[in-house]
């Protein structure tokens, strides 16, 4: 590990990439991610990284493509509006089954909608975004830390599954300054990719990079392939923290920012009496589906707390399963929930009249 | 020898008695290509791939296929290639580039996927001076989805989305899209070439040999613009289309270099 620095989430997020071996990062700028672009414009070239401002996030996705194909460690970032230009791209990179590393930075929308931190973007990340069946690897941090940390195992991650990693934050974590510290990596333990469009270069067999599968039972296999693809990722890589859910009666979910503002209120719902728990998804696809499941049948209710109209809600209410009510919190447009609000939220559930209050949902 | 027995016995003749006088390059794959009889691409596939043979460069050579009837151009050409979104392989070509700097670069594009959902990608690929080849493959025309009207379709000229003929005051006149790029400083040598008939075919050649020269002496994008027929969605036979090429697209799209290098002027 290195010494600790103090650094904003999104500067953390570019010196991560730098030290974890990426050799490409193409983006282009977009309020609040951009400096992303401007910390690894003044330090790739010094530090043999690729780096390129593209004309579009259009442009950007398709460089991240070919040079992810051509067998690179690349990168990009953006927010909202950005990722929903990238998404074309990211399904072709998905059913090509190129390793890369993507940050969306997720703003306030819809439409241009506000510079402000959200979590509205949830549901694009997680569910494909794009055309066809295809899953990201989504992963949330809720720290400055976890934001490095996960372009490490991003990439990892990536490489391991042949498969498109997203890293969701929001407009708060990448403009927020935190300590952090960086891992080490050692680019000779990059595992191999035979596959990769390099040149033939003596190779009997020229390699080809293409999601074009013309033939209806060719495109069947893909898509039987990637789901099973899927399925080893949600039976390998869930990961969750869970906060004192020991005894809690009732359970918190939130992730990223939003757990962080939940965690304070589980503290202050604690010293009213009120056993509060929550488990915090870190991984986001796959989802810690069969945790919240075993979580439920031990508490009273749920309550899902989010910056946005309830999108990981339904995920909660399928792992669920009918077993408890679940309920939720949320705020939009860029504003963010205060631990006292959600307590007041929580108070309610506690008292008698809780049925009611499901209907009030916002 | 079975596939040319037919052939043998209907001309009288035993092909082991003859001269080879055409053989198709290492760098070509044995498939029968899927393009339609008269078709400019299975003769652009060939020459650039006579190309890759003759400089040595087959395994260092990565090329990027497009949307559109060359779609499959990864089954044909034995090099590594990579397809890309519609309009987007320059922009993947790019990224190949910029990771794999000595390795050599081409896309090749029609005229949709290159003038007109790509055209930001192209501009910006040229402007930027990627050291990389584009094959622009103009034949006034979307083959692959069926004769739909493109960005470089002739004013007054059918297709299926302009069956009254282009109307300029509709949807505006053709995009001559090489001459927009010959502006540009990142452009390093820009040409237009056509393969109808073998002087043209020659001449293309040396183009495309010149172009890929360049890239592995670290210059500037090349362009080179063919103009093509497409004898299907034109509704005419192959003779026909390379007649009307002839007559209508070459006043248009005048064959010859748009910007050589000052170097070799």
């Amino acid at each position: 590990m290195s010494e600790i620095l103090l650094m904003k989430g999104n500067e953390a997020l570019a010196e991560a990439a730098l030290r974890a071996g990426c050799q490409g990062y193409f983006g282009y700028p977009i309020t609040p991610q951009s400096e992303v672009l401007e910390y690894l414009s003044q330090h790739g070239e010094e530090r043999r990284m690729t780096v390129l401002q593209a004309e579009s996030e259009l442009a950007a996705i398709n460089m991240i493509y070919g040079a992810a194909g051509a067998g690179a460690r690349v990168m990009t970032s953006s927010s909202s509006p950005g990722i929903s230009l990238m998404q074309e791209g990211l399904s072709y990179i998905a059913c090509a089954e190129l390793p890369c590393l993507l940050v969306n930075i997720n703003r306030g929308g819809p439409g241009l909608g506000t510079i402000q931190p959200s979590q509205g973007d949830y549901f694009q990340a997680v569910k494909g975004g794009g055309h066809g069946d295809y899953k990201l690897l989504v992963l949330a941090p809720a720290t400055v830390q976890e934001m490095a940390d996960m372009v490490f195992e991003g990439f990892d991650l990536a490489d391991k599954y042949r498969n498109p990693v997203m890293i969701l934050a929001d407009g708060a974590l990448g403009q927020m300054m935190e300590k952090v510290s960086f891992r080490d990596y050692d680019p000779s333990k990059r595992i191999e990719h035979p596959w990769a469009t390099t040149g033939k270069n003596g190779r009997e067999e020229r390699n080809i990079i293409t999601s074009l599968h013309i033939k209806s039972e060719q495109m069947e296999k893909i898509n039987q392939h990637l789901q099973k693809k899927y399925c080893e990722m949600q039976e390998h890589e869930v990961r969750f923290q869970e906060v004192q859910t020991e005894d809690a009666e009732y359970l918190l979910v939130a992730y990223g920012l939003c757990a962080r503002i939940a965690h304070k209120t589980v503290q202050l719902a604690r010293e009213k009496g009120i056993k509060a728990g929550l488990l915090r998804p870190i991984s986001l696809f796959p989802f810690p589906t069969n945790e919240i499941h075993k979580l439920a049948k031990k508490v009273n209710s749920v309550l899902t707390v989010e910056m946005n109209a309830g999108q990981m809600y339904e995920d909660v209410r399928l792992a669920v399963n009918g077993q408890v009510p679940v309920e939720f919190y949320g705020r939009m447009g860029g504003i963010i929930p205060s631990p006292e609000e959600v307590l007041e939220r929580l108070e309610k559930m506690v008292a008698p009249q809780s049925v009611k209050m499901k209907e009030e949902t916002v | 020898m079975s596939t040319n027995a037919g052939i043998e016995q209907e001309l009288n003749i035993n092909v082991e008695d003859m001269d080879i006088v055409y053989e198709r390059p290492d760098t070509l794959t044995d498939t029968r290509m899927h393009y339609c009889p008269g078709c400019s691409h299975g003769v652009v596939h060939r020459i650039l791939m006579e190309v890759v043979q003759e400089l040595g460069i087959q395994d260092k050579t990565i090329g990027v296929a497009p949307v559109g009837c060359s779609v499959f151009a990864y089954s044909y050409l034995d090099i590594d290639m990579q397809e890309a979104a519609h309009g987007r392989a320059s922009a993947a070509a790019t990224g190949i580039k910029r990771v794999l700097p000595d390795r050599i670069v081409f896309s090749y594009q029609g005229d949709g996927d290159l003038a007109a959902i790509g055209t930001a990608e192209t501009i910006h690929t040229a402007n930027r001076g990627e050291k990389i080849l584009v094959v622009f493959i103009n034949n006034a025309i979307y083959g692959m989805t069926g004769g739909q009207m493109a960005p470089t379709t002739l004013d007054g000229m059918k297709t299926s989305t302009s069956p009254f003929g282009r109307n300029p005051d509709h949807v505006g006149h053709p995009l001559k899209i090489t001459d927009l790029i010959a502006m540009l400083p990142g452009a390093y040598y820009v040409t237009r070439v056509a393969v109808n008939n073998p002087r043209n075919v020659r001449v293309a050649k040396k183009a495309i040999t010149k172009s890929i020269q360049y890239q592995m002496d670290g210059k500037g994008l090349c362009f080179v613009e063919v103009v093509s027929n497409c004898p299907s969605g034109w509704k005419m036979t192959p003779v026909e289309a390379n007649k009307w090429l002839e007559e209508n697209m070459f006043p248009i799209y005048p064959l010859g270099d748009l910007k050589v290098p000052s170097d070799d002027k």
